[in-house]
């Protein structure tokens, strides 16, 4: 083994910056879940007959299945029963119609975190969704994307404004009985995005939904709904942030993306959640399913993720290439520092004629982090010439970290091409020395070098929030050598 | 600008510098030689402050400074540049990004503003066609796949933006061709000033052709074993390092 820096570990410091709790009146359901929970849910939700159904439907099979143990990750044992399902700012509970209606506490808490809601103050191009526990509090933008025919909204209002859309696709990409999280998400589900680009039509500008979690012992879980009609294009991207607590709380969310024939989806993520303290203490679990299917020919989804955040990530943006010439693509940085843990990957499934996959994956692992990538690449006997490129890279610091790789690859094509590249390498005392040699300071240094690791997948974010990422990426290691 | 007292180090407690003395003055030009293990480059490195080595007696003072008080960058921002022996590659930095950065990290600590775009792309490209590099190799990551010489020349690159008071050369001209050679002497030539001075660590007298030192320290067994002017280094050649080895011994 490489001799250890021992400043690395002073330079591993974590500083969280959007650990502030905001104090608002919430509306909650009692701890715990049963069938009158999701009930009373869907009654404040006013929801229509058949979402009940498919809530309780899945609530049922939920109770069948255990939680899933083959990953990597540890931790205790979560009590269902302690969490709250549903949490919303009380002055939501009217339900505001513009936001000018919307309590000045939210917007100021969006406002602190860089995502002014105020459509005059906001980001140039960027119509923004904002969901608070569990319920989305402010949609920006909304009526000049309507001009396009372009759907924005919250999950809650498409349920009611577009039933048939929902209806539709709603568990279409990823089913009440897919997995342990994805099914109890099913049941209880609060909020979330909703997103429709008609035919031909290319979204102009970028859609984000941005998730806090603000109550205590809430869990959070949201679904996200996106649907680029045939020929159409739409960019979005997801910023996540709560405040910093003693205990842990749970994010299971789902993604579903459909994108049809000659349409391309590129969905991003910079997650941020609360990582826990320097002892490991605290910290959101985020165990998430994400899965788009790429149902026509030529179709095209990207999934970037940043990850920085969460004490654990359990999350394996997925797509299932099923029209022929689609693509499908994976970038992500998982960092963890400190007693953070992720299992995160892909699964690339080609079923359609010379489908394309790629798969980018950089993990850092700092203190006693533990990164690991596992990912599926999979070619059907259907999927003539299909190809995949997978490389998997880990950058370790400090020597008590890990990295470990899961590549699983099944064929069933003989005509099919899968390439796998792995590295490992560790921040260099030569490179950091270098670095400070020439006047940047060690923790300027660590950041460049990061970053520099890094650079292939934040290429793929768009540019403002690849700028936020760099920063993340920089914050979340302050501290990391010196 | 330099005064070194009695100075020793070691790296992981085996003793490699024994009690250096050496003094530069603004304006000068020094060359170090020696045979290979004679403590050339831990010299190099302990001037710049590489906390693999540790320095256990003596004192370094810089312009007064005490160096052993400064951390590397600290050192850097107050013109202390070393041009490596093995430049190291930075994946995915680009190299006219590190530049600016460094640069700005100098001219920040000397409470300059920072160059705006256009005038650091226009002093980058006057460098970059002093020392003869392919301006190309600006927009890569730093050095990553460069050529032994292509590294060398963009440690020379950087030494002309950033404008040191004190630069050493850590055998620099090591495993050079001619042309690069030359490229090497005509930077630290131009850069030669009142203001400013060397320290020159080679192996081969080959260098000192083009950079004429005002003085050659010969380094045996972690100590100077003899100092003179240019001509030393011109015995040295005729006469190998085998000639000075009783005054090492003898200074062992």
């Amino acid at each position: 083994m490489v001799a250890v820096n021992p400043h690395i570990d002073t330079l591993l410091k974590t500083d969280y910056q959007a650990g502030f709790v905001t104090d608002v009146e919430a509306d909650s359901v009692a701890p715990g879940l049963d069938e009158g929970i999701i009930r009373q849910i869907s009654r404040k939700k006013q929801e229509p007959d058949f979402m009940l159904d498919w809530r309780l439907k899945a609530f049922r099979h939920w109770q069948t299945m255990t939680v899933p143990q083959w990953s990597s990750v540890h931790y205790p044992a979560i009590d269902f029963q302690s969490i709250v399902y549903y949490s919303a700012p009380k002055s939501h509970s009217d339900g505001p119609a513009s936001l000018d209606e919307v309590d000045p506490k939210l917007l100021e808490t969006y406002e602190k975190l860089g995502i002014p809601l105020a459509e005059q103050k906001a980001l140039a191009g960027v119509a923004v969704d904002a969901v608070f526990d569990s319920v989305s509090v402010a949609t920006t933008f909304k009526d000049k994307l309507a001009e396009h025919g372009i759907i924005f909204c919250s999950f809650s209002e498409a349920v009611h404004n577009h039933p048939d859309l929902v209806r539709q696709y709603l568990g279409s990409v990823v089913p009440y009985t897919d997995n342990f999280y994805a099914s109890l998400n099913a049941a209880v589900f609060s909020d979330g995005s909703f997103v429709y680009v008609p035919k031909g039509v290319h979204c102009p500008m970028e859609l984000s939904t941005y998730f806090r979690i603000n109550a205590l012992n809430t869990g959070q879980f949201e679904r996200t709904l996106i649907i680029a009609d045939e020929g159409s294009y739409v960019s979005y991207l997801e910023g996540c942030t709560a405040p910093m607590r003693d205990e842990n709380q749970l994010h299971a969310a789902v993604v579903e993306l459909i994108a049809h024939k000659d349409a391309r989806i590129k969905y991003s993520t910079v997650q941020n959640w609360y990582p826990g303290d320097e002892q490991g203490q605290g910290g959101i679990y985020n165990f998430v399913t994400k899965r788009g299917i790429c149902s026509g020919a030529n179709a095209r989804i990207s999934w970037t993720q940043v990850e920085t955040g969460s004490a654990i990530t359990w999350k394996y943006p997925s797509v299932i290439l099923e029209g022929d010439n689609s693509v499908g693509e994976f970038y992500s940085v998982a960092m963890t520092n400190n007693f953070q843990q992720a299992d995160t990957g892909t699964k690339m499934i080609h079923i359609g004629r010379n489908t394309r996959s790629s798969i980018i994956s950089k993990g850092i692992s700092a203190r006693q982090g533990q990164n690991a990538y596992r990912g599926l690449v999979k070619v059907l006997k259907s999927a003539d010439g299909a190809r995949n490129y997978t490389q998997c890279d880990s950058l370790l610091m400090g020597d008590r970290c890990g990295a470990h790789t899961f590549p699983y690859i099944e064929v069933k094509n003989n005509t099919a091409r899968v390439e796998h590249e792995a590295t490992t390498s560790r921040i260099g005392e030569d490179q950091l020395f270098y670095c400070r040699q020439r006047g940047l300071s060690a923790e300027d240094a660590v950041t460049l070098i990061v970053n520099g690791f890094c650079k292939q997948v934040l290429n793929e974010l768009p540019m403002e929030f690849a700028v936020e990422a760099q920063k993340l990426l920089g914050i979340s290691l302050e501290g990391a050598i010196g | 600008m330099l005064s070194i007292k009695n100075l020793h180090a070691t790296v992981d407690d085996t003793p490699i510098l024994n009690g250096i003395d050496l003094s530069v003055k603004a304006g000068e030009v020094h060359a170090i030689m020696g045979p290979n293990g004679s403590g050339k480059s831990t010299f190099a490195h302990v001037l710049a402050g590489h906390d693999q080595y540790r320095v256990t007696r003596g004192e370094m003072l810089y312009n007064g400074r005490d160096l052993q008080a400064m951390p590397p960058e600290e050192r850097a921002r107050a013109g202390i540049f070393l041009a490596f022996q093995y430049p190291v590659e930075i994946p995915g930095v680009g190299n006219i990004y590190f530049l600016k950065a460094a640069l700005n990290a100098v001219r920040k600590h000397q409470g300059l503003e920072e160059l705006d775009a256009m005038d650091f792309i226009a002093l980058v490209r006057e460098k970059v066609e002093m020392v003869r590099m392919d301006e190309s190799l600006i927009y890569r990551s730093v050095n990553e796949g460069f050529s032994g010489g292509e590294k060398k020349r963009n440690e020379i690159l950087q030494m002309m933006v950033l404008e040191p008071r004190l630069a050493i050369l850590d055998e620099t001209d090591s495993g050079l061709d001619i042309d690069a050679l030359r490229t090497v002497a005509d930077g630290v030539n131009q850069l030669r000033s009142d203001t400013r001075a060397f320290i020159i660590v080679t192996h081969y007298q080959r260098l000192l052709n083009y950079i004429t030192p005002d003085f050659v320290h010969v380094l045996g067994a972690g100590r100077i074993v003899r100092s003179g002017g240019p001509e030393l280094a011109l015995e040295l050649e005729e006469r190998g390092y085998e000639w000075l080895n009783g005054i090492t011994a003898g200074a062992a």
